[in-house]
C-alpha cells in the first residue's frame, strides 16, 4: 500500500481518540501515539482492534507492544498485508 | 457538635421526566413513566411493561465525549452521570477538564450491578475465544463502581470516591453515608445519588421471581399500583436520581440555593430473624429503622407531615404502612400524608432510593404532596389502618416542614432519611 494512503487510512482509525488537535494536524511517520497525540495509553488497544478491522488483519500482543508511534504502526500493518 | 446539612442541587432521570423540571411537573401531574416494551414481550417476560427514561443521543452528546460513547453500554452509568452533572450544575458549579482537583468534595454513587449489556457482549465474544477484542472499558462499565469513575472524572472530585450497593435501598443509604461525611468534617460537600440498568437482564431474575404484575401489558400507566386492593407486583423501572449535599457553613458562604435541610437517618437490617428473610423484612427492624432515623434528627413522630414510603405494589404495602403506623404511633386521621413515587415510575431497583429522595426534596422545596396513581381502590388492610384522604389521588397543595423517606432492600436492609423546610 502507498504510504500516503496508508497514513490516512490510519490517521481516520486514530482521530477519535487524539487528545491534541494540532499534533493531529501535523501528523507525520515520526508522531507518537501517546506523546504526542496524547491517546490514553488504555486506548491503545482500541486503536489495534480498529487498525484489525481496517486491514483484515491480526495483530499479536508483540505488535502492540511495538505499536508506539505512526511509524512502527505503518510498518507492522505492511508487513501483516505481505505475510 | 455535628455539621448541618443542606441539599443545595439535584439531578434526576426518571422514566417519567429527565432532569428536574420535567419530573417536577411530572409528580405535579401524576404522569406515569410506564410504557409497554416488545423486546420483553418477544423475550416471553410474563412483565413487558417497564419505566426507561426518554434519553436521546443529542441528549447524551451534551453529557459525554464521542470517545466516551464509542463502545458505550452500559444504561446505569450515563443515567448517573447526567443526574450527577446536573445535580453538580444546579449547584452552581461549573464543569471543566483542567480546573484544578476539589478536594473538599466527594462522591457515594451507589448501584446494584453497572453495565449488563455492556457485560453480556463482553462474555459472547469471551465465550467465543475473544478475549483479546473485549476493548478497552469492559472493566470500567462493568465494575460497580463504574459510575463513580466516569462522575468523579468529569467534575474533578477529590474527596471519598466510591459507591456502596444495598439493594433497594442503595440511593437512600448513599445520601445518608454522604450525610455523616459532612456532619463529621470529613468533606464540605458530598454528590450523592445511584443508578440502575434499564432492560431484561437487570429485570429478569425479579420477573422469574413472579414479582413483577403481568396484568398490566395492555394498560401500561395503570400497572404501577402501590397501596391499591388490586396490586398484583412492581413494575420495573431504571434511572438515577442524584444529590449535592453541603455543609451549611459552605452553603451559605457561596450563596447557594438551599432546597432543604437532611436532619438526618438511620439504616440497619433486620438480619433475616423475626420474620425477616433475603426477601421480606423484619417488621421490628423496619419500625426500629424509622425510629432511629426520627431521633437521629431530633424530631417527634407527630413533626412528621408527610412520608414517601417505599411502597412498591407487592404482597408488602400493607405490612410496610403497618409498620409507619407502628413507629409513628399514629393512625387513622393523625396519620401523616404518605405517597409512593413508585406508582409514576415504577420500581427503579438500586435507583429508587435516589430518584425518590429527590421526588421527597421537590415536595418539600415546592410545598406539594405528589398524587398515587392507581390505588382509587386502597388495599383493605391499609384503609383499615390510615384514614384514605391520608392517601392522596390529587396533588395537594400545602404548608409544610417535614417529609420522611424510607427505602427497604433485599437482604433485609432498610434506610430511612428524614427532610426538613430549610430555615436559619
Amino acid at each position: 500500500m502507498e504510504n500516503n494512503e496508508l497514513i490516512s487510512k490510519l490517521k481516520a482509525i486514530i482521530k477519535p481518540y487524539i487528545q491534541d488537535e494540532d499534533a493531529f494536524k501535523n501528523l507525520s511517520e515520526d508522531t507518537d501515539f501517546v506523546k504526542d497525540l496524547k491517546i490514553n495509553s488504555a486506548n491503545l488497544v482500541d486503536i489495534i482492534l480498529d487498525i484489525e478491522d481496517e486491514f483484515d488483519i491480526r495483530l499479536e500482543n508483540e505488535d502492540m507492544e511495538k505499536m508506539l508511534d505512526v511509524k512502527s504502526a505503518m510498518a507492522i500493518v505492511n508487513t501483516k498485508l505481505a505475510g | 457538635m455535628k455539621n448541618r446539612v443542606v441539599i443545595t442541587g439535584l439531578g434526576v432521570v426518571a422514566p417519567n421526566g429527565v432532569g428536574v423540571a420535567k419530573f417536577t411537573e411530572a409528580l405535579k401531574n401524576g404522569t406515569s413513566g410506564i410504557t409497554f416494551h416488545q423486546q420483553l414481550k418477544d423475550l416471553n417476560f410474563s412483565c413487558q411493561i417497564g419505566g426507561i427514561p426518554n434519553i436521546s443521543e443529542a441528549l447524551q452528546s451534551k453529557y459525554f465525549t464521542d470517545l466516551q460513547l464509542r463502545g458505550f453500554n452500559s444504561s446505569g452509568i450515563l443515567y448517573g452521570c447526567i443526574a450527577g452533572i446536573d445535580a453538580w450544575k444546579d449547584a452552581g458549579f461549573n464543569i471543566n477538564a483542567e480546573s484544578e482537583l476539589d478536594a473538599d468534595t466527594g462522591l457515594i454513587f451507589g448501584t446494584g450491578t453497572s453495565g449488563v449489556e455492556k457485560f453480556r457482549e463482553a462474555i459472547y465474544k469471551l465465550d467465543e475465544g475473544n478475549v483479546r477484542r473485549l476493548g478497552s472499558t469492559v472493566v470500567l462499565q462493568t465494575m460497580t463502581s463504574g459510575v463513580s469513575a466516569y462522575l468523579s472524572g468529569m467534575l474533578g472530585l477529590g474527596n471519598q470516591v466510591t459507591t456502596n450497593s444495598s439493594a433497594c435501598s442503595t440511593g437512600t443509604e448513599a445520601l445518608l453515608m454522604g450525610l455523616e461525611r459532612i456532619q463529621h468534617g470529613k468533606a464540605k460537600r458530598m454528590l450523592v445519588g445511584s443508578c440502575s440498568d434499564h432492560g431484561p437482564y437487570v429485570w429478569g431474575g425479579f420477573d422469574a421471581m413472579r414479582v413483577m404484575t403481568y396484568k398490566h401489558n395492555d394498560s401500561p400507566k395503570e400497572g404501577s399500583r402501590p397501596m391499591s386492593a388490586t396490586a398484583s407486583g412492581f413494575v420495573p423501572g431504571s434511572g438515577a436520581g442524584a444529590l449535592v449535599l453541603e455543609s451549611l457553613d459552605s452553603a451559605l458562604k457561596r450563596g447557594a440555593t438551599i432546597y432543604a435541610e437532611v436532619l438526618g437517618g438511620a439504616v440497619n437490617s433486620g438480619g433475616q430473624r423475626q420474620g425477616g428473610t433475603l426477601t421480606a423484612p423484619n417488621p421490628t427492624a423496619v419500625q426500629h429503622c424509622i425510629v432511629k432515623a426520627m431521633e437521629n434528627s431530633g424530631v417527634v413522630a407527630h413533626d412528621i407531615d408527610v412520608i414517601n414510603g417505599h411502597l412498591t405494589a407487592t404482597s408488602k404495602d400493607g405490612l410496610e404502612v403497618e409498620n409507619w403506623t407502628k413507629a409513628l404511633h399514629r393512625k387513622g386521621n393523625e396519620f401523616p400524608y404518605i405517597n409512593s413515587t413508585k406508582s409514576l415510575v415504577g420500581h427503579c431497583l438500586a435507583a429508587a432510593g435516589a430518584i425518590e429522595c429527590v421526588a421527597s426534596v421537590i415536595q418539600l422545596k415546592k410545598q406539594f404532596i405528589a398524587p398515587n396513581i392507581n390505588c382509587e381502590d386502597i388495599l383493605p388492610e391499609i384503609a383499615a389502618l390510615v384514614h384514605f384522604e391520608k392517601i392522596p389521588q390529587q396533588k395537594i397543595e400545602t404548608t409544610f416542614n417535614t417529609i420522611i423517606k424510607a427505602s427497604f432492600g433485599f437482604g433485609d436492609v432498610n434506610a430511612c432519611v428524614v427532610f426538613k423546610k430549610f430555615t436559619l
